[in-house]
């Protein structure tokens, strides 16, 4: 039930309708493809390359998403397909290892190749699988090359960091012991990621492990023993795919906000039997600091109504956090996939009252947001504009997997990310 | 298969976005996976446009494959018509749904909807954005105003202002808004009045109006071409080519539209001035006498350039380029007046390795020459698309006519003035460091110094265009430190010179005197 009281909606669900009461749409979707998430794939494991083999399309696409600075040190490129690549399939093999000879010899020091399967090479079914291996076995000892799929059939935006994350998993070293240790899953900033490495020794938690890993030789060990945190919501298969290796996850919200991180943590402490007044120490500091910086962001979101677009998997775990530390009003809370495993402890968080939509028929729920004039509404870049210019206030989506947001110390920069268009409209005198 | 790292153009589908983009009444059903949808972005972004490009996806997914898609097709192509009540409708696909077949443009022609609609080939496996653009303005130009040309005819009462079409300026083009409002003062000037302005502001109609003109203006042949071509085989409308890039072309153009018209241009051409030909001539630009240039971009402003830059500025074009293949005949042309390669590639490596081998002073090119530039430390302006949003600037800036002239001058002075700057710079920096044995590659460090450290570091990472390049032939160190005298904007030409002298005369070992030798054979 919307709380936009009045607005005359057909299309609100009723409890219950769907699964979880989430309302199921179809149709036009504004989102990204899962290539998208080279762009921070690639800043984040240093010795990677990412190979697309796609169209122009997918080329462009990658460098309208990077921007400026896909000519810092680009480690991702496009093979794009021909028309004589569509003739004949045989030719395709031949022309891929090819580039990939060319592209190892430009790029001595790349020690892992992803081959990003994109729709195109899909719909011609281009065997991606059997030519990582292939070429995996004509560089030994060189390279390691790796397939997954980034492409719109298959994935939206962040999971195609999910994807990555999979084909990474099948390659972890198996466990020698029964020893515990923790692999936290899912891509946070370097700064990010320097936190809790310090929370998680201070709590004595340990070893830990971060996947992705900086360098794609870093692979942790997996097996009985590993306990597995998500750092991000959008993890869904290589979660399932490092449990089918042993691994175990530990139940907890994502750590975006005070509660949010500490309840993360805490979690992670009685997984491995740290008492949780030690969680409570070692907390104390970060936490009082965090509270007092949320509270300063705060004041300005308070009572805010907010409408989530679908883009990200991140909805749900931000409506959570804005509702809960913030006093935020969410209206509707769009998200591309819902994955009850891994999004059924923030839907429940998030209680009754916020109309949940996953998938997305774009006009119609543009109408809904039009009836609902929430006071500020988060999604995309192709959307965030004409929004504004029919005076609906916008958080552009991607900022929001781009910036450090996770954790104590971002907790303030995280309000501050939703503050901030507020307290331009109202600073604006043009 | 052809790897990519950078592409000049998009695929066809955005060019003909670019086309519906900049139309009124005009929609564009596009059939394509989830996630082409990024392509929103540059108009939303890059351009700022304040609404939705008008665009319906069908943004298929796996699920959907096998007969599904072509019901998807019907299906969205009824809900967008139905929504949006667009005036003409352009329907295509793009290039994963090139690959399903399911012929989207002959399915929503069956449909019956009661406006016309447009069914655009893709291609998308050959083709590339500028020949989308082209193909879509020229079918709707086809489609609308070729039935019309009858019933419109060219009655028109005796002494009236001859009238024009300006055709050509889209969405995302470089600087189109503020050329058409140049282009257009310039006409009104002339007597000359303003018929439609196409695609950019036009609305369906406009297009069916097209034959009332009595000739069109081909601003950006990049896209109007085709379609002013066939207005001028079917309508028998002439069409002025001359594009009004500089201050030269810009009264050739002003001449070519008083023959076309029929009306006394001579005058107002031989009158039209700009501050920047002063501005060129006063003693601060002898300076610029031979500054040798790189030009690349789309062909017309890439030629445009090149006029510029010879004539207007007194620099030396030493590269000349382009990534149009449809368009490289006149570069062709251009490239053997001023007795330079002509370079026709889409290959941004290939770009970079010409504009190393020919040791520029200024680089003219695009948003990635920019950042070619950047790499190697030269002084680089933005003469043509692909550009960033740095490029759709808030203020009135044109690049034709005589405010686009003025406008020229200044951008592609700038840099230089900084580069000299930078010169100064280094000079002193090389002064106090001297006794310090400053390493061989200074120059390449030193250049990208005031960018970010990360293109710092990739500009180390590969042999810039300084670095010795002369197999075998080996500098003493006197003669690298006299090297390092000269000022770097023009060592590197000095550096290439003195080792081709070398090489050719067959010395080992270059030495203070080869320098002073190499100088003197290749100042003759």
């Amino acid at each position: 039930m919307s709380r936009s009281s009045g607005s005359g909606l057909q299309q609100c669900p009723a409890a219950g309708e769907g699964r979880d009461g989430i309302l199921q749409e179809q149709g036009q979707r504004q989102v990204f493809c899962g290539l998208t998430s080279i762009v921070w794939l690639h800043r984040k494991m240093r010795d990677a390359f990412f190979l697309v083999v796609g169209s122009r399309t997918c080329a462009h696409l990658l460098q309208s998403a990077a921007g400026v600075m896909i000519f810092a040190e680009p480690r991702f490129a496009t093979a794009v397909l021909g028309e004589r690549d569509l003739a004949g399939m045989a030719d395709c093999n031949d022309e891929l290892d090819r580039i990939v000879g060319e592209l190892l010899e430009r790029r001595p020091e790349i020690r892992n190749l992803f081959l990003v399967g994109s729709c195109p090479s899909e719909v011609i079914k281009l065997d991606l699988d059997k030519a990582a291996e292939r070429l995996t076995a004509a560089h030994e000892g060189g390279v390691r090359v790796v397939h997954y799929s980034g492409s719109g059939l298959e994935t939206a935006f962040t999971q195609g960091e999910d994807q990555c994350l999979t084909s990474l998993a099948a390659r972890l070293p198996a466990k020698t012991d029964e020893a515990p240790s923790l692999i936290v899953l899912g891509t946070l900033a370097d700064v990010v990621e320097d936190q809790f490495r310090r929370l998680f020794d201070e709590l004595g938690i340990g070893p830990v492990a971060f996947l992705p890993p900086r360098r794609s030789d870093e692979l942790p060990p997996v097996g009985p023993g590993t306990r597995l945190l998500l750092a991000q919501p959008f993890v869904g298969e290589a979660t399932r795919a490092l449990i089918r290796r042993g691994a175990e996850r530990i139940e907890a919200p994502y750590p975006l906000g005070v509660e949010g991180t500490l309840q993360w943590l805490r979690a992670a402490a009685e997984a491995f039997g740290v008492e949780q007044e030690r969680v409570d120490e070692v907390t104390a500091a970060p936490v009082a600091r965090a509270r007092e910086a949320l509270a300063r962001q705060g004041e300005r979101l308070r009572g805010r109504r907010i409408t989530f677009l679908p883009d990200s998997q991140l909805e749900l775990p931000l409506a959570r956090f804005l509702a809960a530390e913030c006093g935020m009003e969410p209206v509707e809370v769009a998200m591309p996939y819902y994955d009850r495993e891994l999004h059924g402890a923030e839907r429940e968080a998030l209680g009754e009252g916020v109309r949940l939509v996953e998938g997305q028929d774009l006009e119609a729920q543009l109408d809904r947001l039009r009836a609902d004039r929430p006071d500020l509404t988060v999604c995309g870049l192709g959307l965030a504009n004409p929004l504004e210019a029919e005076g609906l206030l916008t958080k552009w989506s991607i900022e929001l997997v781009f910036s450090p947001i996770q954790g104590f110390e971002q907790a303030g920069d995280l309000a501050e990310l939703f503050a901030r268009p507020l307290v331009r409209r109202e600073t604006l005198r043009v | 298969m052809e790897l990519t790292l950078w592409t000049y153009e998009g695929p066809p589908h955005v060019g003909a976005m670019r086309v519906a983009a900049s139309m009124e009444g005009v929609h564009y059903v596009l059939h394509a996976p989830q996630g082409d949808t990024y392509a929103d972005l540059l108009f939303t972004m890059i351009e700022r446009r304040p609404s939705r490009p008008p665009v319906t996806y069908t943004t298929f997914q796996a699920r959907h494959l096998g007969r599904d898609t072509a019901e998807l097709v019907r299906e969205t192509v009824a809900a967008a018509y139905e929504r949006h009540r667009p005036q003409a409708l352009l329907v295509g696909e793009a290039c994963t749904a090139e690959l399903l077949q399911d012929q989207p443009g002959s399915l929503a022609a069956n449909m019956e909807l009661p406006v016309p609609v447009i069914a655009l080939e893709s291609g998308a496996y050959s083709r590339k954005e500028g020949f989308g653009a082209s193909e879509a303005f020229y079918q709707l130009v086809r489609g609308l105003a070729g039935p019309a040309a009858e019933a419109a005819g060219t009655e028109r009462a005796g002494g009236e202002a001859p009238r024009a079409n300006l055709l050509g300026p889209t969405s995302l083009g470089f600087r189109c808004r503020d050329d058409v409002r140049e282009v257009t003062g310039l006409l009104e000037a002339l007597g000359v009045t303003v018929n439609v302005v196409a695609p950019l502001g036009a609305t369906p109609d406009d297009l069916r109006r097209i034959p009332e003109a009595d000739f069109n203006i081909c601003l950006y042949p990049e896209v109007a071409r085709t379609a002013c071509e066939w207005l001028q085989r079917h309508l028998r409308q002439p069409m002025v080519t001359t594009v009004p890039l500089g201050l030269g072309a810009t009264r050739d153009f002003i001449r070519e539209v008083g023959e076309v018209a029929g009306i006394d241009t001579a005058a107002a051409a031989a009158d039209a001035d700009a501050r920047m030909a002063w501005y060129s001539r006063s003693v601060d630009s002898n300076y610029l006498t031979g500054k040798r240039a790189f030009i690349f971009g789309d062909a017309t402003h890439a030629v445009a350039a090149a006029r510029i830059a010879h004539e207007e500025l007194g620099f030396t074009v030493v590269g000349l380029g382009t990534y149009s293949r449809e368009h490289a005949r006149e570069v062709r042309r251009a490239a053997k007046a001023y007795g330079v390669e002509p370079l026709i590639t889409d290959d941004y490596l290939e770009v970079e390795r010409r504009v190393a081998e020919a040791t520029p002073e200024l680089v003219l090119g695009t948003q990635m020459e920019r950042h070619i530039a950047k790499r190697l430390g030269l002084p680089c302006a933005v003469i043509s698309a692909p550009a960033h949003v740095q490029d759709f600037p808030a203020r009135y800036a044109p690049n034709m006519g005589l405010e686009g002239a003025n406008v020229i001058f200044d951008t592609w002075v700038h840099p230089l003035m900084m580069g000299l700057e930078e010169h100064l710079l280094g000079m002193f920096k090389e002064d106090s460091e001297f006794s310090a044995d400053a390493p061989s590659h200074l120059e390449t460090t030193a250049a990208p110094a005031a960018a970010g450290a990360e293109e710092a570091s990739a500009a180390a990472a590969e042999p810039a265009a300084e670095a010795p390049q002369g197999a075998g032939v080996q500098w003493t160190a006197d003669a690298e430190a006299e090297l390092r005298k000269i000022p770097f904007f023009v060592r590197g030409k000095a550096r290439r010179n003195t080792e081709r002298f070398a090489a050719d005369r067959g010395i080992a070992t270059i030495t203070v005197e080869t320098i002073y030798d190499a100088k003197a054979h290749f100042s003759r």
